[in-house]
């Protein structure tokens, strides 16, 4: 690849001129902080030097360095190569990670690394960016629209769901999740928000359902009685916003009222009424009403809506039956530690208690550079890698850590800012797929570390210890900008 | 390129997505790191180890200058479970002269939960405690050979005479009680139990210094906070000096050997004990180091109860000791004067009888003293009590003040702990055990004597004679002469005794003086010494009289008074005038003289234990 790379210095010199400099700061910005953090994090009071290469600060100096020439390498060659042989290199990292599975030696039950010598790699790092170009390559070919035909969405799926399915074989479960955040992509580019409005209210019913589980009134838990109550309004509010029919709307809200009254004052009076029984028939009678009333208008958004409340309830009834049987125990308990049901505090929760000590104790301006203790003393387990956040939390402080917080949303924004101005659909689906992959890690990554996501093993882009990470993410950023540093070259 | 403006749109959605995520995480950091004060005191937890540094016990000298106790090193052996690993156990157990099984025992001890309820195989643990300094010698040299395990010191009380048990005390690891009642100690540490140890912990512990390490993840030390600034150096204990002649209190044990009972000696000019010895009694060493445990439980067991301090814990009959009492009270009463003679027809009779000796009759009250005349007190005590226009109940509260004033029925207040408090009856005492008061001095006539209900400890008649000897007052009778640093409690340089003319004791003094020059206590009649004394011969339901003796010397000027009780043995010559005049001679001369070493022989080799009706297994 490399020998087509340099073909013409005239492109080469409006790369410079045209590269979006701002992105390329932050990321060196970043970079430098998280190379800092890293020295911070494994010092150990021995005084080591940062350039002491048999550390991991020093390795990680050396990754860093690697990175930069590989930016450059990318940054020389021709933009219409990725596009060229995005699906050779998907099909090549394919490859790659098949035979991962096979080559790689059991590293604590993971089989995600391949050891050249000294350097280990992980390769799902790599198909990250093969996915991406893939991705963008197909919503790239002619005349395609997502919404043309179901085998569009197919066809995306399988880009999708191949590397996650032999990622999950290597058993990086973390790393595979990773390709979900694509759903962003989908539904840039025309993939119906209620997909993303279904999954919003899928985890908000199953949080409610598993973590308020006291009882409350007419026979219902908490979180059944508040999951229910919250499906009768989002009926209500999709009929006004949704559908637009103010007639139909009024009628229901106002039965619905009426009969929430109703059994508020017989239950006030001391008369029995079985909640499941009472919501179910409420629903019931507000679907057949719709039913009746849309026969005369237009049906797809009432049916959407009446879809809704039927899945919903579904989902809701399910959600014991899988937490139960579906999911495995140590999925289990990791969900309740984080919604905070079960205190963990030696197994699970030990990580996330330290994490969020080692934060907490950090204050609003923190211990100081190299000062913290809860790091040093190791009581924060892969502290240089997924929870590198902790030892700029305790360091640096709240300033520190919101700082790093808000420089990681204004390269997110200035993302999709340049994907927004991208001429071709390559480049903006490529785009698109790189800033929802930061937002997912960075999502994940500090929701864990702060205690509010479940203990995923995935890390902080630019910060965590790791060359093929940190090269993943290079490659994934700088493909970007060399894509956009290419934009006013293409004519249309 | 066909641009969707309509899709373009939904990039809002996406940045207002990261936004609002972004937005929700600042808060949470800010409610974790500003407003919750919890994750600051935890992270402390976590990682400072606060070691304690134990200061140096105070050291304790006699009244000479010479070092009676001090800390010396002993050895524990420590281990870090985890580190423990592929050792030469034959190696180990060799050096240190142990079996294999003793090896394995003290393992499943160290891990035994109930027993040492902290193990964990991370921090340091104890496996074996009080090795020998030839011990530790041979192992530290191959120390490298075990590794996970290391040599902690610790001192331990170290005694130079084995003397004076019952007044040094001894330490111990402190009880539960011990934590809750004083929140300076922590499970593990030392305290002074008994004696001096006991009474003045607070001078000798110092103040415990803190350490502040860092400790990893696994507990493992990691330095210095701060490199050590934050650290508090430890006070060491101050040293103490007794009143205690070291080699006096070792001499009157020795003369105490094979017998039950006390010998008290006080500096009378400053109320200093000079010896305080108990019988029998122990080498305080055997309560130190490894043996500790097994010793206290025999010493417990001890049908003669040596752990029993009796000079201050023995309430005894003081007999005859107690007769300057009754001649000081009459005399200050005006029930008599030097000249008033009473009639002795072998004792008192009048309605009832009290037994006397052989004396001229009737006589005046120093030849009262000196022959010991029963009678003679027993008049004075009768024509006291029943004075006319007066009751008897108010006559016998007044005799009681008079008492407690020179200190008897109750705590003298020695700084030393379990000090027994005597028995003096009052009024309210007698119309209980009489059922009304129709009770007259013939009633209860066997006080006037020393007999009956009073009870006295050795300390309180040594007071006494500390009174007698000092005309009139006393200072409270106390071991600790002085705190380096400090100063010992006010109260004991303050005179006390009882409103009662110097004359009077001057005539007591005499009558005592010639106890020993033509009376009961001859055998005191030192060569160049003028000795002052008293014998008794307490009766008790116990089997033979008890021996007792109090004394001072010089006649004038007195350096020393002295009480010694010996318990069945007899009349208070046969035992208590000899021990009593050894010790005082032994004080103020340095040695006994030669023609009185056959004394000092009869009292060493002599045996009244046999006579106490304890069998001794």
């Amino acid at each position: 690849m490399s020998t087509v790379a340099l073909r013409n210095t005239e492109t080469n010199s409006s790369v410079f001129r045209n590269l979006d400099w701002i992105t390329v700061i932050l990321y060196l910005l970043l970079v430098t902080t998280g190379a800092i953090s890293i020295y911070a994090a494994s010092y150990d009071f021995d005084n080591a030097s940062i350039f002491d290469f048999a550390e991991f600060s020093g390795k990680q100096l050396r990754w860093i360095g690697l990175s930069l020439i590989i930016a450059f390498v990318i940054l020389l060659v021709d933009y219409r190569i990725y596009e060229a042989y995005s699906y050779p290199i998907y099909g090549l990292v394919i490859l790659i990670l098949i035979a991962t599975v096979f080559l790689s030696p059991n590293i604590n039950g993971s089989h995600s690394w391949l050891v050249f010598g000294p350097v280990s790699l992980q390769p799902a790092e790599f198909g990250k960016f093969a996915t991406a170009l893939a991705l963008a390559k197909l919503f790239d070919s002619y005349n395609f629209n997502l919404n043309a035909k179901p085998s569009n969405y197919f066809r995306a799926l399988i880009i999708i769901f191949l590397p996650v399915c032999i990622i999950l074989c290597q058993k990086e479960t973390g790393s595979a999740l990773v390709y979900l955040s694509l759903i962003f992509v989908l539904y840039r580019e025309g993939m119906s928000g209620l997909v993303l409005a279904a999954m919003f209210f899928a985890v908000l019913f199953f949080v409610l359902a598993v973590k308020f589980m006291d009882p409350f009134v007419m026979g219902l838990s908490v979180g059944e009685f508040s999951v229910l109550t919250l499906i009768c309004v989002i009926y209500c509010s999709m009929l006004v916003w949704y559908c637009k029919d103010f007639i139909i709307a009024r009628n229901v809200i106002l039965g619905m009222t009426g009969a929430g009254i109703i059994a508020t004052i017989l239950i006030l009076c001391g008369v029995w009424i079985n909640g499941l029984i009472f919501f179910l028939s409420l629903l019931g009678a507000a679907l057949i009403y719709t039913g009746l009333a849309m026969l005369k208008y237009r049906i797809r958004n009432y049916i959407v809506s009446m879809g809704f409340v039927m899945a919903s309830v579904g989902f809701l009834f399910s959600v014991n039956y899988v937490f139960d049987h579906i999911l495995q125990p140590h999925q289990q308990t990791r969900i309740l530690v984080l919604l905070g049901i079960e205190e963990d505090l030696r197994g699970v929760g030990y990580n996330v208690n330290q994490s969020k000590i080692a934060i907490g104790s950090g204050g609003l301006e923190g211990k100081g550079f190299l000062n913290g203790t809860q790091t040093k003393l190791k009581y924060v387990p892969e502290q240089h890698t997924d929870f590198i956040f902790c030892t700029i939390g305790e360091e640096q402080g709240f300033i520190g850590s919101s700082l790093v917080l808000i420089a990681f949303l204004v390269l997110i924004l200035r993302l999709i800012h340049i994907a927004e101005r991208q001429k071709t659909v390559f480049a903006r689906v490529y785009s698109y797929c790189v800033l929802s992959m930061f937002i997912f890690h960075i999502c994940i990554n500090i929701g864990m570390v702060i205690g509010l996501c479940p203990v995923i093993g995935i890390p902080l882009p630019f910060f965590s210890y790791g060359g093929s990470s940190l090269w993943g993410f290079t490659i994934l950023l700088f493909i970007l900008l060399r894509l956009d540093a290419a934009r006013k070259e293409i004519r249309i | 390129m066909r641009k969707d403006y309509k899709l373009a749109r939904r990039r809002y959605v996406i940045g207002g997505f990261i936004t609002f995520v972004v937005l929700i995480y600042l808060i949470r950091l800010f409610t974790l790191q500003v407003s919750d004060e919890q994750y600051k005191l935890n992270a402390e937890s976590n990682a400072f180890l606060k070691k304690t540094v134990y200061p140096a016990r105070g050291l304790i000298y006699d009244r000479n200058g010479r070092l009676v106790v001090f800390n010396q090193p002993a050895y524990d052996i420590m281990l870090i479970p985890k580190d423990v690993h592929d050792i030469d156990t034959t190696a180990f157990c060799e050096l240190l002269n142990i079996t294999k099984e003793q090896y394995q025992e003290l393992w499943a001890e160290m891990k035994n939960p109930r027993k040492n309820p902290g193990y964990s195989s991370y921090t340091p643990q104890k496996l074996m405690s009080h090795i020998s300094v030839e011990d530790y010698g041979r192992l530290q040299e191959k120390l490298y050979m075990f590794p996970g395990f290391y040599i902690q010191t610790r001192t331990v009380r170290k005694y130079n005479y084995p003397a004076g048990a019952n007044v040094l005390g001894n330490i111990r690891e402190v009880s539960a009680e011990d934590v809750k009642r004083d929140t300076y100690y922590r499970r593990g540490d030392y305290t002074g139990d008994l004696g001096v140890e006991k009474s003045y912990e607070e001078a000798l512990r110092g103040k415990k210094g803190m350490e502040i390490l860092m400790r990893d993840a696994l507990g493992r030390i990691k330095g210095k906070f701060e490199d050590g600034a934050k650290d508090i150096a430890p006070v060491s204990g101050s040293n103490l000096t007794l009143g205690i002649d070291m080699e006096l209190q070792e001499y009157g044990e020795q003369l105490m050997q094979n017998k039950i009972g006390a010998i008290v000696a006080i500096e009378p000019s400053t109320g200093e004990i000079l010896a305080l010895v108990t019988a029998p009694n122990y080498d305080p060493q055997i309560l130190v180091g490894k043996e500790r445990g097994k010793n206290y439980a025999s010493l417990v067991l001890d049908p003669l109860k040596p752990l029993y301090d009796r000079s201050i814990q023995g309430a005894y009959p003081p007999g005859s000791t107690f007769k300057p009492t009754q001649g000081l009270i009459f005399l200050q009463e005006g029930v008599i004067n030097e000249s008033t003679m009473y009639p002795c027809y072998h004792g008192y009779v009048n309605g009832l009888r009290v037994g006397c000796h052989g004396h001229g009759s009737p006589l005046p009250l120093k030849p009262a003293l000196q022959t010991s005349c029963n009678a003679y007190f027993c008049w004075g005590f009768k024509n006291m009590i029943d004075k006319k226009g007066t009751k008897p109940q108010d006559q016998l509260v007044k005799w009681k003040d008079y008492l407690v004033d020179m200190g008897y029925g109750y705590r003298l207040g020695v700084d030393l702990p379990h000090e027994s408090r005597g028995f003096i009856p009052n009024s309210e005492f007698y119309s209980k055990s009489f059922r009304g008061p129709k009770w007259s001095a013939n009633s209860i006539i066997s006080v006037a004597i020393g007999q009956g209900e009073v009870l006295a400890t050795p300390l309180q008649i040594a007071n006494l004679c500390a009174t007698i000897a000092n005309r009139g007052f006393f200072y409270t009778p106390h071991v600790v002469k002085e705190i380096a640093d400090s100063t010992i409690d006010i109260k004991f340089s303050e005179k006390r005794g009882p409103k009662i003319d110097k004359s009077y004791y001057e005539s007591v003094a005499e009558g005592m003086r010639m106890a020993v020059t033509g009376g009961t206590c001859r055998l005191a009649n030192l060569r160049d010494i003028e000795v002052c004394g008293k014998t008794g011969t307490a009766q008790n339901p116990h089997g033979k009289d008890h021996s007792v003796f109090m004394g001072f010397a010089p006649y004038h000027d007195p350096k020393i008074a002295v009480a010694v009780y010996v318990e069945n043995a007899g009349f208070g010559a046969t035992y208590g005038v000899p021990i009593g005049s050894l010790i005082m001679e032994k004080y103020l001369k340095g040695e006994i003289a030669s023609e009185r070493k056959y004394i000092e022989e009869r009292m060493l080799t002599s045996n009244t234990i046999v006579n106490s009706g304890v069998k001794k297994h």
